[in-house]
């Protein structure tokens, strides 16, 4: 009798671990390596496929904005330069709005995080894997906004003001102001990648389960039953996952995107002293 | 009762570290409550808003989309923890 159920107990435990070794197997922290520099044997150096990515979203934004600009005239007549205007001026009312027209030489750069987190997002709807579901590359962006913060800070109080300003309203609390110094980039940073990346695991668990399900479907039906053609074509895989797409992919990577240049702005606008 | 041998103790080693996991996980999403009751909090105060209003619509939705976004980085995290229990197996590879 005990020896029954230890062995139902081993029995089920074997099952869980294998179940999680091989199914539902999601990476989700290191994006796959593209490009591995051999020395010898041993690995120099990989790059992954966000870099690679980039770099080709890098060149295809480089040629639309070029072909965006060229050939431009006083009076638009072509829809493309009414189209360019309108990206320019969007992003100059926005800056504009948020962090006082002072600062419009942030605009290209605000304007260019965005395409970038934008499109880096939405990549994933051409069935390459998102850039931003790799902590490193949000990161960096996050890394660029707190460099900037510093910069800002440093410009319009002094070297000797951004030290005190640590210390204020009391210097008992100069940890906590640390800390909520780190905290905004680490937060922008994780924020982003969270969303994206569990609108990825999302999806990789749904087309796990239609999988499953597709065979059952299969299995119910005699004549399909033993089809081996059948093997790697899941029939529920087809138009489901698109629903989830539209808000995982789509809604989630706008927002997201937007909410990052505007977290960027503010942070950004207050360390230079908003006042006009 | 038999003695286990030291592969079936490895896996039952296994398989209960997997079931802390499993549990790590769920509590790390009980997170998901604030940042549920938050945005709800938002969005009703956005369509008041709206409806008091309707001219200031687009503004309203903006901002309130930008602190819902916001408010969500808490839930986020329990998320991502939940995530990192279940799919990267930390603790399994202390297991030797």
């Amino acid at each position: 009798m005990v020896n029954k159920i230890a062995a139902g107990l081993f029995a089920a435990a074997e099952g869980a671990v294998k179940a999680f070794d091989t199914e539902l197997h999601v990476d989700v922290v290191g994006p796959k390596k593209m490009i591995i520099f051999f020395n010898g044997d041993t690995e120099l150096f990989a790059i992954s496929e966000t870099v690679v990515t980039g770099w080709l979203l890098i060149i295809v934004l480089f040629a639309l904005m070029c072909w965006l600009t060229s050939d431009l005239k006083v009076v638009p007549t072509s829809k493309r330069q009414v189209l360019a205007e309108w990206f320019v001026t969007f992003f100059n009312n926005l800056v504009r709005e948020n962090m006082g027209s002072k600062m419009m030489h942030m605009a290209p750069y605000i304007a260019t995080v965005f395409t970038f987190a934008l499109t880096g997002s939405l990549v994933s709807v051409l069935g390459l894997r998102s850039m931003t579901v790799d902590i490193n590359c949000t990161g960096t962006w996050a890394a660029v906004t707190f460099i900037l913060i510093t910069f800002y800070k440093i410009k319009s109080n002094g070297f000797g003001g951004y030290l005190k300003g640590f210390t204020e309203p009391v210097p008992v609390i100069t940890p906590i102001n640390i800390l909520s110094e780190v905290a905004t980039p680490t937060a922008m940073a994780l924020r982003m990648f969270g969303n994206i990346s569990s609108g990825m695991i999302i999806g990789s668990i749904v087309y796990a389960f239609l999988t499953v399900l597709s065979n059952a479907v299969y299995n119910l039906i005699p004549a399909l039953s033993s089809a081996t053609f059948l093997n790697n074509f899941h029939i529920l895989q087809i138009g489901v996952p698109a629903a989830l797409s539209i808000y995982f992919d789509f809604f989630s990577g706008v927002i997201q995107s937007y909410v990052f240049i505007m977290l960027t702005m503010a942070y950004v606008g207050d360390a230079a002293g908003k006042e006009d | 009762m038999n003695m286990m041998t030291d592969e079936q103790a490895m896996l039952f080693a296994k398989a209960i570290v997997l079931m802390g996991q499993g549990i790590g996980a769920g509590l790390a999403l009980i997170a998901g409550i604030g940042p549920g009751i938050g945005e709800g909090y938002a969005v009703g105060k956005a369509i008041e808003t709206i409806g008091r209003q309707p001219e200031a619509k687009s503004s309203a939705t903006t901002t309130m989309f930008i602190g819902c976004a916001v408010a969500e980085s808490t839930g986020i995290y329990g998320l991502l923890v939940g995530i990192i229990l279940l799919f990267v197996n930390p603790f399994l590879k202390h297991l030797s």
